[in-house]
């Protein structure tokens, strides 16, 4: 069995009091919450902190609930499986809901909870492996070396977000919270990812993800979420894909939103869908043309590479594919698209 | 009885023969009994290697080849041996003597000597207070490499002229063993033939993956004993290898096998750990242990051979085939484990269940920089089976014939010998085939479904063991001891490997119903070679065969003896004494019975101490040319299964609904076991046709060596499953029993592929079914339906 390091963990019981470990911790402390990412990447040698900031005992950090406004927060340390047993949520953000559920295989989801997934490393072949792979590779990019094997030549990282979730909130529009040692701040989740494998967030040191904000909905929200992997279970995504869909009482598209994953460092929104979908009504050709064509725009703007295991041009091949799927899963209601 | 004597035409369990109503009446045969070990592994209870913990125990590590191919200039192990905690570091020069698993292929050592020749090859092994300073300790031994060309390519290895893998090998390129055999006249019969396929075919690397990883612990006594517990399917030739490298007499090494979590032909060679640690103990005086990590186990691999295969099969209008024609690329890996073997398998094991009027087969296996491949659940085989089964389907196309009529028309019968000299005993294959085509609705169903939704049909024989030891010799291949007590309890000492598979309950079984005692009061002593009679391991199938064989010999002797004392005590007639569970019971008089404890203490009294041994050894087979005897086996198991696929034609995925196996065991001995046994094995073929790929990238690094990146499928991958259990009931086997363990993984592969075909009219012959390859095909489809000379696809 590969061995972990040897680390300290502390249990802090408030969020500030969290802060303040990671402060003195500085470089050399990291957040840990399910543990079922930083645990197997701790094995491969990807990190190696001297001491890990558990958030399991922080109490206010657990939990759904929906506020007075009609706004939806989510507690960083629920669980995936909570997630997506959760009734609100099967209603108000069902793209979410089945993302959650669709991660990984049952055990993890009852450790791995949505903060975990939101700040999930980014992902690559030739990374997450062993030190002993790595070092008869000459290590990459990301770790330890200086070559791209993904893209020759390549000067920046592409691993790929793999977060099921990361998506599926966008499309929600979600809003972050976040705490730090200049205190709280909120950021819009759209603004959050940024196109750099090696870091693909824009979380400062020391700041920890509190939480997450889902604004109301409108009445006609439809959601739902697709994921392309070679098992029924336990695989990361080959590709994901989140689909929001605003239907007015007739079914027409008032408002519609669409988001891939697992193919570079951030989702990518196919910036044509909403002008396409909006405005058609649900069930008629046209409608059925217009998820057409999103899927042939996302053709055109998807360009997976061999980040992630599995052959890009199939994946690529399979991004109308599981658009379509999605986006009909939305409109009727149902999802996940998953397995394919 | 000796042993010899269970063959010919007069064999105990064959029709007709004397005592056989009696040998049909069984009272624990054939009923769904547990395992015996099925409560300790359920509850955690089982004592794995690495639950094994000794006082003073040391851990150790090895150290691997970051290159695909390199000379070894020099090793600097000091710093290593600096480090507080650890207590030696070996390489290569401390243990020279190379060894092989085959004795004629000595190609391995322990720790690589002057070269390593894969990435992951082992080249030292520190032994330290703890796993984290050994391996700290690794990190700081100096190793200078001079790279040497790595092969890679298994034809670009073939005519290699620079950087030879193993510098011995004979002959142009990187060959480690050629094979070419032909039976008829091959030419004239084909080309006589009213139809020809010719094709290429691919079956690609897969690899075991048992969920527990190897590990082996070793202790070296004051007094010069070696003992070591391995998770291996062969203790009698590790036994052997140990004395061989290490230079210690044999009968001063014990190994035994603690329970063991899984196997499949990927614990059956001497593997470099049960060295280090043998050899780490006797340095250091104090017990080792050794557990690999999933990734080692995956560069220790010795899985299925990639092969490249060019098949050329002559059929009559009738369907009758008139000749079969192979040319077959076999990618070694690194080394040769069983590869002299392998060659040979994959062209002998092919003349069944089909009769074949002439037959050629060309193999050569090739060393390449990779992983070394050797035996994986239906050894050698199950690749020329793919190719086979497919282009037998190909012609049943071109014939316009229903592809399980072709199978009942080519039928080689029973009670025949194959083309290739090997004697066929039982044979119930045509059952089989009536049972999958009743059971999956295939008269109503098949060509009939809607497109997308298909069945496919194939067919497959396999050994029960084979009559060439791994070494020549003319000793018992199995043998039994048994010990009786006073209390009713008999023990049996067995070497057979019980690997999950359920041989010593078979064992438990097979003794309970000859000496009238409950399951329950039969322990199964098995596996350690100081306390058990040799037996050769768990491979090729023979287990339940040959050990079965031996058990009842040893127990037959008993039973005499036991009737005998009863009958004098009862002053009856023997024959009218039986032992049934639990009690001797008098036929004549069914108010006269004793308890079974009753009845083995006047035996007892009468012949003092009971105990008597058994064995078992194969009859003279095989065909009267060089490597007949590869394959020849004193019975074969044969399978046909039929596969639903359904294929969706945009995502090019295949899935897999259902699958019905029919499987001719013989007898089963425990109908749950051999059921088991067929679910695991079509499992297993349908997730290598799928979803796995042992390979390695353009560095020569495995290209995902963990159970994330290589897919097995889960449970919710995993189709309905529908055993179909067939006894022939074979004059030999014991109770008439044959294999059911390997050869119900070869039609899975295949029958997926002919399935496709049915639902959309596409023929996958490389490995494996990806979705992208599906959807490449149905591209080559849609356009061959628009070029003027295309067929219409259904």
């Amino acid at each position: 069995m590969l061995r972990l390091p040897k680390f300290d963990v502390a249990r802090p019981s408030t969020v500030s009091e969290a802060v303040a470990l990671l402060a003195e911790g500085g470089p050399s402390a990291m957040i840990v919450a399910g543990g079922t990412d930083l645990l197997p990447n701790l094995k491969h040698e990807l990190f190696a902190p001297d001491v890990l900031v558990s958030l399991a005992g922080i109490p206010e950090l657990a939990g759904v609930r929906e506020d007075a406004d009609g706004w939806i927060t989510i507690g960083a340390m629920t669980s995936l499986a909570d997630l997506a047993a959760h009734p609100l949520l099967a209603r108000k953000a069902p793209a979410l809901a089945q993302a959650a559920g669709v991660v990984a295989g049952p055990q993890l989801r009852s450790m791995g909870t949505l903060g975990g997934n939101v700040m999930l490393d980014t992902r690559c072949q030739w990374y997450n492996q062993t030190y002993f792979w790595r070092q008869a590779l000459g290590f990459c990019l990301k770790k330890d070396g200086t070559l791209c094997h993904v893209v020759a030549g390549g000067k920046k990282c592409v691993a790929a977000a793999s977060n099921d979730t990361a998506p599926a909130l966008m499309t929600l529009s979600a809003v972050l919270e976040i705490e730090g040692p200049e205190g709280r701040r909120t950021l819009p989740v759209d603004e959050f990812w940024v196109a750099d494998g090696i870091w693909n967030k824009k979380l400062e040191p020391g700041e920890i993800l509190v939480g997450v904000r889902l604004p109301p909905g409108r009445a006609g929200h439809r959601g739902a979420y697709g994921k392309l992997r070679d098992r029924g279970s336990i695989d990361f995504p080959l590709l994901g894909v989140a689909a929001r869909l605003d239907l007015e009482p007739d079914g027409t598209v008032a408002d519609a939103d669409l988001v891939v994953t697992a193919l570079a460092a951030r989702p990518l929104r196919i910036q044509k869908a909403r002008a396409l979908l909006a405005g058609t009504r649900v069930g008629t050709p046209e409608h059925d043309r217009a998820v057409v064509e999103v899927g042939e725009k996302a053709h055109a703007q998807c360009h997976p590479l061999e980040n992630v295991p599995g052959d890009a041009d199939y994946r690529r091949e399979m991004v109308p594919v599981l658009v379509r799927r999605t986006l009909a899963a939305a409109a009727r209601g149902e999802g996940p698209v998953h397995p394919l | 009885m000796a042993a010899r004597d269970l063959h010919g035409p007069g064999a105990p369990w064959g029709e007709g023969a004397p005592g056989d109503r009696r040998n049909r009446d069984f009272r624990v045969i054939g009923k769904p009994h547990r395992k015996v070990d099925g409560l300790a592994k359920a509850t955690g209870a089982a004592v794995y290697a690495d639950d094994i913990a000794l006082p003073g125990m040391l851990h150790a590590k090895t150290l691997r080849s970051p290159h695909a191919h390199a000379k070894i200039v020099s090793i600097d192990a000091s710093r290593a041996l600096a480090l507080p905690g650890v207590h030696a570091v070996i390489t290569g020069k401390d243990m020279p003597i190379p060894y092989g698993v085959i004795p004629w292929t000595p190609d391995e050592h322990a720790l690589a000597l002057h070269k390593v020749r894969f990435i992951g090859d082992e080249v030292a092994a520190v032994a330290a207070v703890d796993e984290d300073t050994a391996n700290a300790a690794l990190k700081l031994i100096r190793v200078e490499y001079e790279p040497l060309r790595a092969h890679l390519d298994p034809f670009e290895s073939l005519s290699a002229t620079e950087a030879r893998i193993h510098e011995d090998t004979k002959g142009p390129g990187n060959v480690s063993k050629h094979v070419a055999l032909s039976f008829g006249d091959v030419d004239r019969e084909i080309g006589a033939a009213d139809v020809r396929i010719e094709d290429e075919y691919f079956f690609h690397g897969t690899t075991h993956t048992p969920i527990e990883p190897h590990c082996a612990v070793a202790q070296y006594s004051g007094e010069g004993l070696l003992t070591v517990w391995s998770a291996t399917q062969i203790t009698h030739y590790v036994q052997r290898a140990l004395a061989s490298v290490l230079g210690v007499p044999i009968a001063k090494i014990r190994v035994v096998q603690p329970a063991l979590g899984g196997a499949f032909g990927g614990k059956s060679d001497p593997f470099s750990l049960e060295f280090c640690v043998a050899k780490l103990a006797m340095l250091t005086g104090r017990p080792v242990k050794m557990l690999w990590t999933r990734e080692e186990v995956f560069y220790a691999h010795r899985g299925r051979h990639p092969m490249h295969m060019r098949y050329r099969t002559g059929a009559r209008k009738d369907g009758r085939i008139t000749g079969v024609d192979a040319k077959i690329l076999i990618d070694g890996g690194a080394y040769s484990s069983f590869g002299l073997v392998t060659a040979y398998y994959a062209g002998q094991l092919l003349t069944g269940p089909y009769d074949f009027p002439s037959y050629r087969f060309d193999s050569t296996r090739v060393f390449t920089n990779k992983p070394p491949c050797g035996p994986k659940r239906g050894h050698g085989s199950v690749q020329p089976r793919f190719a086979f089964e497919v282009q037998l389907d190909q012609i049943a196309e071109k014939l316009g014939m229903d592809p399980i009529e072709i199978r009942r028309k080519n039928f080689q019968g029973e009670n025949t010998t194959t083309v290739n000299g090997q004697r066929i005993t039982s044979n119930g294959f045509k059952t089989c085939l009536d049972e999958v085509e009743r059971a999956s609705g295939w008269k109503e169903r098949r060509g009939k479904l809607p497109r997308g939704r298909g069945l496919g049909v194939a067919g497959s024989m396999y050994i029960s063991g084979t009559n060439y030891p791994v070494y020549p010799n003319p000793l018992p291949q199995a043998g039994i001891q048994i010990a009786i007590e006073r209390s009713g309890r008999v023990t049996v000492f067995t070497g057979g490997n019980d690997i999950g598979q359920g041989s010593n309950s078979v064992v438990a079984y097979l003794v309970a119903e000859e000496l009238g005692v409950e399951v329950g009061d039969v322990r199964v002593v098995a596996a350690d070679t100081d306390l058990v009679p040799v037996d050769l391991g768990a491979y090729s199938s023979r287990v339940t065969f040959m050990v079965g064989n031996a058990t009842i010999d040893a127990c037959r002797k008993l039973r005499a003896q036991i009737v005998e004392a009863v009958a004098g005590a009862w002053k009856v007639d023997a024959a009218r004494v039986r032992l049934v569970p639990g009690r001797a019971i008098d036929l004549g008089d069914e108010k006269r019975a004793v308890p079974i404890a009753e009845a083995f203490r006047i035996a007892e009294e009468r012949f003092d101490t009971l105990g008597s041994t058994g064995s078992y050894n194969t009859p003279t087979l095989g065909g009267d040319y060089r490597g007949g005897t590869i394959g020849a086996s004193p019975a074969y198991s044969f399978t046909a299964h039929v596969v639903e696929v359904s294929v969706d034609e945009e995502t090019g995925r295949i899935t897999c609904e259902r699958c019905w196996i029919a499987h001719d065991c013989g007898r089963a001995l425990n109908p749950m076991l051999v059921a088991g046994q067929m679910e695991g094995s079509a499992y297993m073929g349908l997730a290598e046709a799928l979803l796995e790929n042992h390979d390695v990238n353009r560095f020569g690094l495995h290209a995902g060596p963990s159970l994330l990146d290589y897919r097995i499928p889960t449970s919710v991958d995993t189709p309905e499953l529908h055993a179909l259990i067939v006894e022939s009931v074979d004059p030999e086997g014991p109770y008439g029993a044959k294999e059911a363990g390997e050869g119900p993984l070869h039609p899975s592969i295949p029958a997926i592929s002919n399935a496709v075909f049915d639902a959309v009219g596409i023929r996958l012959k490389h490995l494996p079914f990806t979705p992208g390859k599906v959807l490449a095909a149905l591209r080559e489809q849609r356009a061959a339906v628009r070029a003027p000379s295309g067929g219409v696809p259904r």
